[in-house]
């Protein structure tokens, strides 16, 4: 279990980094290297090289707008754990990073490390689908922004291109009296969820969605949601779409998560 | 038990929670691994493995520069394979190639050794070797491989079955027939893998000075892996030393000899250079620390109030490719005919255990043994009894348990437990758990639509057993006397040296004590020595919990023997007679006068002018030996009590409570004991919930990172109570009893029999450890499906 051998750069600047990585298509970017790390290590992902933008500083940046926050992509959770970032929901994204795997893996893990993964079962793409977050990208030719539910194509795949860094998430801000509703079902604490639902109710907005994560392939993402809200059932026929019905079981698991999620809104806690 | 005396008495002996003393060199980060050693000159090995669970070996195509650093079967000329028999008749012989040879037999087996300067070059290296292979149809499960007709994973062998054990005791069919409650179930226990902190890992060294071989290596048996090693070279076992350094767990996955080690051997032999090898995480989840795989079909015969009339089971256990060396293929089968009447009174009984040969890794003994997989058994069949029955399964236990009038007791299958009541764990184990509120609050009901169970299981564990029991099992070793040095050094600081090895069992804390309590000398003042072949007596090594027992007697009559050499110098001292002195607090105290160790032993070594001329001869060093008064076993047990949540729709478990009520004899030290039961139960909570090393059809290993081979952390464990009943074993030297695998015994059963209690309203019971969340939402799943379905017919009907 040692990595196959690659070069490593550790680039000051995102053009740079940028530059590298469009110089050479077997290179891939690395900050906190959580996912990574382990798949270089079995051997599964053999970059030519690592591009380190872990202490580029602007993706180190948080930019705190009207409308939202724009975080830089190499945040680490246990950044936002613990506050030291500013947050434009009622707490809603410590809650979240708390529930991380490991602190050890929130300590280097970042929120654009997690994104690119694109792991369904992961916390940040689907809290953050639900909250109506932004990715921005920059590439050779320039950058541009996504939502998040459309960054996301499938399991462990996006819509970046060849020689693109996501640099930054943008999260808008929530109303004071908005609710968030998060569950998720591991095997025991750390470990990836086997089904997942975040829920946000901002009433004085007007935003209801509903994202169901730990899916086989895309999230299931539900922007106009109050009506699922009430009626949850109205989500079957997508989860009988997504696969999620193979096991009569795990139907019910996903059924059962959804509703607590929807229940946690009340109750404005975060299941253990 | 003897009368002793000081070092109790200044809280430092036995029966002292004295801190562990190792952790001021453990805990600071101190320690000495394998891992953290390196030798000049050294070579780090990588192994190219088997892809394969069952192939024939074509051809092995290795580049030509890589000629003296690539290394097969065929290279290593005079190399013995692992030979590890067994006496029992019928017993099938295989040998373990230490680099496959002709075959590979299971995924992970090792084909080719791989030497470089570190190990990622090794890895690199691995991958310019190709090895071409037909592949046979492999045999991933133990029942099919059981068959007629199944792919023969031994070709000389006329089935997959190393051994048939049975056992018949006053069972009568036609009289059992008429049982009023009879109870038929199938139990499955998982394959699973043993994870240590530390995995396995070796250096071997030629030191050229010494002409001597020595090999540092993570086990708990330094003096078992040099015989083996020394066999399979075909060396003199005085050219080798083995030294186990600070060793981080082993549970059973380092009290063998690993093909590893010995090409290692073989190679810093051959090359004149030290060879490196650490397991990876990886390697010791496919490759070999496999363990527990076990099935059952049993049926309970019992009266009406849930007496037990008659047993009966028909066991497999997946033994994996080879026989493991010293412990065999068939210590786990073997152990199940005679272990699985657990702590009952049981009047007619039959079993037969096949210990199949698979396409896995061989199965290796694994904390608590086969224990743990009868313990589940019996346990969810007493429960199942119970429900059949209509009475609460805390009755039918207290119905069955052997009861203290009846001690000592010989079992059915001739167990001879020492001494204990039974009974009154479970007493204990019921008022500490709340049965009565727990079950007032089963009735009410939970707002969160979770169900609520309660679980019993009540287990004794025989520790220390020796040469009575082993012998016949005829395996290559037989634990017989155990030894200990003692060496009191010029300063009157003491030095035990024991051949056991401790990682994890705070044995240089415990030996110790065991010192103090005898001479009375501070442990701060006393060296455990332990781990290395060159400066310890012979020892089998740490395994089967009997290290308390058995070193513990070892270090006491050791330091009795030494007492009296010191009080023979102190009496001359002292001008006293040698029957007017005593030993008092590291001193010799005579009538009129005391004199302490530290000037005994500077006459002794520093100023032996001032000792008469015809002084003994016989110093201040020497090597005692101890064996039990009856070596059968010490017999512990305990009762564990377990409260659980289960949520139906998403099969989530949540322990709400878990309480054990253990004996263990009298406590050398409480507060290690108590450690021993945390994490045993941790890893029974592991088996429980958790474990599960799995494979597909072909036999490949599914589960070969942590990811997805679930481990139990902090997160998972509950705040287990303890309480200690303290009945002295009548054959020890302080009356204590083995206790090292206890607490990975019993979860999986009171667990299993907590959940099945949760479910019980819903018709649903689990017969498959793990219980992971997805086998409780498919057995709600099924259990609601059939019930639709029964009432749609009764519906039809009327």
């Amino acid at each position: 279990m040692k990595a196959a051998r690659f070069d490593y750069l550790r680039p000051a600047t995102v053009a740079a980094a940028v530059a590298a990585l469009d110089e050479d298509h077997g290179a891939k970017p690395v900050a906190g290297g959580q996912s990574l790390g382990p798949m270089l290590n079995l051997r599964l992902a053999r970059p030519s090289c690592l591009v380190d933008v872990a202490k580029i500083p602007e993706l180190r940046r948080v930019e705190e707008r009207a409308d939202g926050v724009l975080y830089g992509a190499a945040i680490t959770h246990a950044e936002f754990e613990d506050s030291a970032v500013p947050d434009p929901t009622p707490g809603f994204l410590a809650r979240v990073a708390h529930g991380i795997a490991y602190r050890a893996v929130r300590n280097r893990g970042t929120v654009g490390g997690s994104l690119v993964h694109a792991d369904p079962a992961a916390d940040w793409p689907t809290t953050l689908t639900a909250l109506g977050a932004r990715v921005v990208l920059v590439g050779p030719d320039g950058s541009r922004e996504l939502a998040l539910e459309d960054f996301l194509l499938g399991a462990f795949s996006t819509a970046l291109m060849e020689g693109e860094l996501v640099t930054g998430v943008f999260v808008p801000r929530a109303s004071t009296s908005a609710r968030f509703g998060y569950r998720k079902s591991c095997r025991k604490v750390g470990e990836f969820a086997e089904a997942m639902c975040a829920v946000l109710a901002d009433d004085a907005r007007g935003i209801h969605r509903l994202v169901v994560g730990a899916t086989e392939g895309r999230h299931i993402v539900v922007t106009e949601a109050k009506a699922v809200l009430v009626d949850p059932s109205l989500l079957d026929v997508r989860l009988v779409a997504a696969g999620l019905d193979a096991e009569p079981a795990t139907l019910r698991l996903h059924r059962k998560v959804i509703r607590q999620a929807i229940e946690a809104l009340e109750s404005e806690s975060l299941p253990a | 038990m003897q009368e002793s005396s000081h070092g109790a008495r200044e809280g430092r002996g036995v029966g002292a929670s004295v801190r562990r003393k190792e952790d001021a060199r453990l805990l600071a980060g101190r320690g000495r691994f394998v891992g953290d050693m390196r030798f000049p000159g050294q070579l780090e090995a990588a192994f190219l493995r088997a892809p394969l669970a069952h192939a024939r070996i074509r051809a092995i195509h290795i580049p030509a520069h890589l000629k003296g650093r690539a290394f097969t079967h065929a290279d290593m000329v005079g190399v013995k394979d692992i030979l590890a028999k067994t006496g029992l008749p019928g017993f099938r012989v295989s040998t373990q190639p230490s680099l496959a040879s002709g075959k590979v037999r299971f995924a992970g087996e090792p084909v080719v050794m791989v030497l470089a300067e570190t190990r990622a070059e090794a890895e690199d290296l691995c991958e310019e070797i190709r090895v071409d292979y037909e592949e046979l149809p492999a045999n991933h499960d133990m029942l099919r491989a059981a068959q007629p007709g199944a792919a023969l994973v031994h070709d000389e062998w006329p089935d997959n079955v190393f051994l048939v054990s049975q056992t018949d005791k006053f069972f009568d069919a036609e009289k059992l027939a008429s049982a009023p409650v009879k109870v038929t179930r199938e139990v499955r226990t998982s394959r699973q893998c043993m994870s240590p902190l530390e995995g396995k890992g070796c250096i071997a060294v030629f030191e050229r000075y010494l002409e001597q071989l020595t090999l540092w290596t993570a086990t708990q048996m330094p003096h078992i892996v040099r015989s083996g090693l020394a066999e399979c070279l075909g060396l003199d076992t005085r050219k080798i030393r083995v030294v186990a350094p600070d060793v981080g767990g082993g549970f059973g996955w380092k009290g063998l000899l690993q093909p590893e080690e010995v090409c290692c051997a073989w190679a810093a032999l051959k090359l004149d250079r030290p060879v490196k090898w650490l397991e990876d995480r990886r390697e010791h989840l496919i490759a070999a620390a496999n363990c527990r795989e076990h099935h059952y079909v049993m049926t309970a015969y019992a009266d009406t109030d849930g007496t037990l009339l008659g047993f009966e089971a028909v066991a497999h256990v997946d033994a994996g490719a080879y026989s493991v060396y010293p412990f065999s293929a068939c210590l786990e089968g073997a152990q199940v005919v005679s272990n699985l009447p657990g702590p009952y009174n049981l009047p007619a009984y039959r079993c037969r255990t096949y210990s199949v040969c698979s396409n896995k890794p061989p199965i290796v003994p694994y904390r608590g043994v086969a224990r743990t997989g009868v313990c589940t058994a019996m346990e969810l069949m007493i429960d199942a009894v119970a429900r059949e029955a209509g009475l609460d399964p805390y009755d039918v236990r207290m119905r069955n348990l052997v009861r203290p009038d009846q001690m000592p007791f010989t079992s059915i299958t001739g167990k001879d437990f020492d001494m204990g009541d039974y009974p009154e764990s479970l007493r204990r184990a019921r008022e500490m758990i709340g049965h009565d509120a727990v079950r007032a609050r089963q009735l009410a009901g939970e707002k969160d639509g979770r169900k609520i169970g309660l679980g019993y299981a009540t287990y004794c564990e025989q520790g220390a057993h020796g040469t009575s029991v082993y012998h016949g099992w005829g395996i290559p070793m037989v634990p017989g006397i155990e030894s200990c040095g003692a060496r009191l050094t010029p300063d009157g600081t003491l030095e035990v040296r024991i051949g056991a090895q401790s990682h994890g069992q705070s044995m240089e804390t415990t030996m110790a004590q065991v010192a103090c309590e005898v001479l009375g000398i501070d442990p701060e003042q006393v060296n455990v020595v332990h781990g290395d072949t060159a400066l310890t007596p012979y020892s089998t090594g740490t395994w089967g919990s009997r290290s308390a027992v058995m070193s513990g007697g070892a270090v006491a009559s050791a330091c009795e023997r030494l007492g009296e050499r010191i009080k023979r110098i102190g009496a001359h001292l002292l001008q006293a007679p040698e029957d007017a002195v005593a030993i008092r607090d590291a001193q010799v105290v005579g009538p009129h006068g005391s004199v302490s160790f530290a000037e005994v032993a500077k006459t002794w070594y520093l100023a032996p002018q001032n000792l008469p001329a015809d002084i003994h001869p016989d110093g201040l060093d020497l090597v005692a030996g101890y064996k039990p008064t009856v070596d059968t076993g010490t017999f512990s047990y305990a009762s564990h009590a377990a409260v659980v949540a289960v949520e139906p729709e998403t099969g989530e478990v949540e322990i709400l409570d878990y309480v054990i009520v253990e004996d263990g004899g009298v406590l050398l030290n409480p507060m290690v004991v108590d450690g021993q039961i945390y994490g045993g139960t941790a890893q029974g909570i592991g088996t429980a919930l958790y474990e599960e090393m799995t494979y597909d059809e072909h036999g490949q290993p599914l589960a070969s990172t942590l990811a997805d081979y679930l481990l139990p952390g902090a997160g998972e464990m509950p705040n287990v109570r303890i309480d200690h009943i303290q009945t002295p074993s009548p054959n020890t030297r302080f009356g204590q009893k083995g206790i090292g695998e206890g607490g990975a015994i019993a979860p999986p059963a009171a667990l299993g029999n907590a959940i099945n209690d949760a479910l019980k309203g819903m018709g649903v019971e689990l017969s498959m450890s793990p219980m992971t969340p997805r086998r409780v939402r498919q057995a709600v799943t099924q259990a609601q499906v059939t019930q639709a379905k029964a009432t749609q017919a009764g519906e039809a009907v009327s």
